[in-house]
């Protein structure tokens, strides 16, 4: 008898089944675990607490990259800074101390490997296709873009994780989100996903793990597909996949901890199998037409108040219910705007290329292509670039992309989370505007009072230039 | 966790409603790296007030409160149940709790008892001046006074609390069938198995 057509979601779901319940939720186990220092602490003292062990080390990987300052970690004589904030420097403290003492291999702050867990995972081929990796992060949904089910849990589950190597879940819908046709020039990955956001909406995904499918996604790089499955959660998806393919295993073959000789071509035999069966059902599917998503930029605080930069502020009485006309009133009394406004008058004063969303290689070589030859605008009081590991700088300093940058204006800092989040020591200061490759616009991420516009790397190379919110296109 | 079965004592007559998370422990507490030593951020705001019930010779250290309808509702922050267990609070008696909360008091071994307001009335009266007792395994809160007042619990988190299993706990005890799944996966895709081990 043929065998009923399952989707990649369901294929990993099955294939990590250890056993279901009768409560109608399973245990599930999970290949890889990533710990930072901001949800991890609680979770190591629990254990502590209880004589409790960590079920497997080596599938846990810890790395800080929240309150670590971007700024110099060493002097002149190789020396460690201290961190200014104590909380941080506690925080970070614990997490440097905790790995070890439960034999979890650690990247610390000054390790040439260092960076947001969320680039870490992939670089180091820790993170692999058809494998549940999860860490104390909403943002865990990126590694989706290796083909992974991927996605954010608490500290309690954190603390279960470590113990068990296990979570007990109940599934989610299947969603297809379909992007095809062919992207206009000076479209990213960022773009396709702020418009995907927009079009389903901040809770469109709420319940569902998405696969996105189609010859727009199929043809973006790993690093796109990256950028695309890490703002998953912010249309409210559990998690975002794509599946694996030729591209993904060229991008992972000989990464440290990837899968080696005999065992290498095994992975990528089920790696292979793993895509969606012909025939296969979703719960919901939602098609894109690529000609309809131009570069695009968010007006308000929530990631689907998302425009194409052409557009204009939209009037709060534009949308049909009462609550988003309640929403959008609000938004944009934080954000200083007006109704009918163009997204292109309005200036920045400061920028921001860096987040486990844009932090890779290619995003830099993005913004630095549109730098190149040109510098940050008189009104762009503060610009930085904040490579997403030590490998994507080091990387980036090869290709002289760091002069680029500095020579435009920008500095060029260490890797780490940045001003994604405000928890650090890079904010923007209230009332102030971001041009933002981040991934949230909420109220006071950036900072209290900070107003933030997400948008591509390309896009914000191009707000530095111009010190106001531009249409790439009109620099390349 | 500590098995819980038996609880005796003193009780803070509270009796508040709509309390919210935010008001048993606000934001400012959320940065800490530990789950202990958060009772001293509990109700930080009402704890201003020098004659505050928390901090009164009488009540401070009481094993349960006695609250009003509505009990740990808002935020879903797990530091409001690790705050109350800090402070020594090992039951909370209300007319009703937020489905979070009362999952949060219970993953961290704190047990939610809900009883009718009438009930709840007169344990705060009671609570005033005398002890009260809490019997999970008949499922009774009773005072010197000859009260006694039956409340309902879901058994499955019952026999967790009174073993004094965490849901860690109870999932530790499914080893043979994660050691199982793990040798399983070691023979059908070894290449998952290996983690940061590959490198060393």
């Amino acid at each position: 008898m043929a065998k009923t057509p399952r989707t990649l979601y369901q294929k990993i779901w099955d294939a990590h089944v250890v056993e279901d319940r009768d409560d109608g939720t399973s245990l599930v186990y999970i290949d890889r675990h990533l710990v930072h220092e901001v949800t991890s602490p609680q979770a190591f003292a629990s254990l502590r607490a209880a004589g409790r062990k960590v079920r497997r080390p080596d599938l846990t990987l810890a790395v800080p990259d929240h309150n670590l300052p971007t700024t110099a970690r060493t002097d002149a004589a190789g020396n460690r800074l201290p961190i200014e904030d104590p909380e941080s420097a506690q925080q970070l403290a614990l997490l440097e101390t905790n790995a070890p003492e439960f034999g979890i291999r650690y990247i610390g702050a000054t390790d040439r490997e260092q960076g947001i867990v969320h680039v870490v995972g992939p670089e180091q081929g820790f993170s692999l296709p058809g494998a549940t990796i999860v860490c104390g992060d909403s943002h865990t949904a990126c590694h989706g873009g290796l083909g992974a089910l991927a996605f954010g849990i608490g500290t309690s589950e954190v603390e279960h994780v470590l113990a068990t190597q296990t979570l007990l879940l109940k599934r989610s819908k299947a969603m297809e989100v379909r992007v095809e046709g062919e992207l206009a020039p000076g479209v990213s990955a960022k773009d396709v996903v702020l418009h995907i956001t927009g079009v389903l909406g901040a809770s469109g995904g709420t319940g569902y793990v998405i696969e996105y499918t189609g010859n727009v996604i199929r043809d973006l790089s790993i690093e796109g597909r990256l950028t695309v499955s890490n703002m998953a959660i912010e249309h409210g998806a559990r998690a975002g996949l794509i599946a694996p393919d030729q591209k993904t295993f060229d991008y992972l073959k000989g990464r440290p901890y990837a899968p080696k000789g005999a065992e290498w071509d095994a992975a990528v035999a089920w790696w292979t199998s793993l895509a969606t069966d012909p025939g296969a059902t979703y719960d919901k599917v939602v098609t894109i037409d690529a000609a309809d998503i131009a570069p695009s930029v968010t007006w308000g605080t929530s990631p689907e108040d998302v425009l194409p930069i052409t557009g204009v502020v939209p009037a709060p009485e534009s949308f049909a219910d009462a609550s988003k006309q309640d929403a959008a009133r609000k938004s944009l009394d934080y954000m200083g705007l007006v109704p009918g406004q163009r997204l292109q008058d309005v200036e920045v004063q400061n920028v921001f290329i860096g987040s486990c969303t844009n932090s890779r290689i290619e995003d830099l070589r993005a913004a630095a292509a549109i730098l190149k030859g040109r510098t940050k605008a008189a009104n762009v009081r503060w610009a930085i670039v904040v490579p997403g590991s030590g490998l994507v700088k080091e990387q980036a300093e090869a290709e002289g992309l760091d002069r680029v940058f500095t020579e435009a204006g920008f500095e060029w800092r260490e890797p780490g989370c940045s001003a994604c989040l405000g928890m650090n020591p890079d904010k923007v200061p209230a009332g102030e505007r971001c041009a933002s490759t981040s991934n949230r616009n909420f109220v006071g991420r950036q900072g209290p009072g900070a107003r933030t516009h997400l948008v591509s790397p390309a896009m914000a190379a191009a707000a530095a230039v111009t010190g106001r919110l531009t249409d790439v296109r009109e620099l390349v | 966790m500590e098995p819980v079965n038996q609880i005796d004592g003193r009780a803070y007559p509270f009796g508040l409603k709509n309390v919210d998370t935010d008001v048993i422990i606000p934001a400012k507490w959320l940065k800490t790296v530990t789950r202990e030593g958060l009772g001293k951020g509990a109700f930080e705001a009402l704890r201003q007030d020098p004659d505050n019930l928390f901090d009164s010779a009488e009540f401070a250290g009481s094993p349960i409160l006695v609250a009003g309808d509505n009990f740990g509702c808002g935020s879903s922050r797990e530091h409001a149940a690790w705050a109350l267990g800090d402070m020594g609070i090992k039951a909370v008696i209300a007319p009703s709790f937020s489905d979070i909360f009362s999952g949060n008091a219970f993953k961290n071994g704190i047990l939610t008892v809900v009883l009718p307001q009438e009930a709840v009335d007169r344990l705060m009266e009671v609570a005033r001046t005398d002890p009260i007792s809490i019997d999970l395994e008949n499922q009774t809160v009773t005072t010197p006074f000859q009260d006694r007042f039956s409340f309902e619990i879901d058994p499955f988190r019952k026999h967790c609390l009174m073993n004094g299993l965490d849901e860690v706990g109870l999932t530790l005890a499914r080893d043979a069938q994660i050691a199982s799944y793990e040798s399983k996966l070691a023979r059908e895709r070894g290449f998952l198995t290996h983690g940061t081990s590959i490198a060393a």
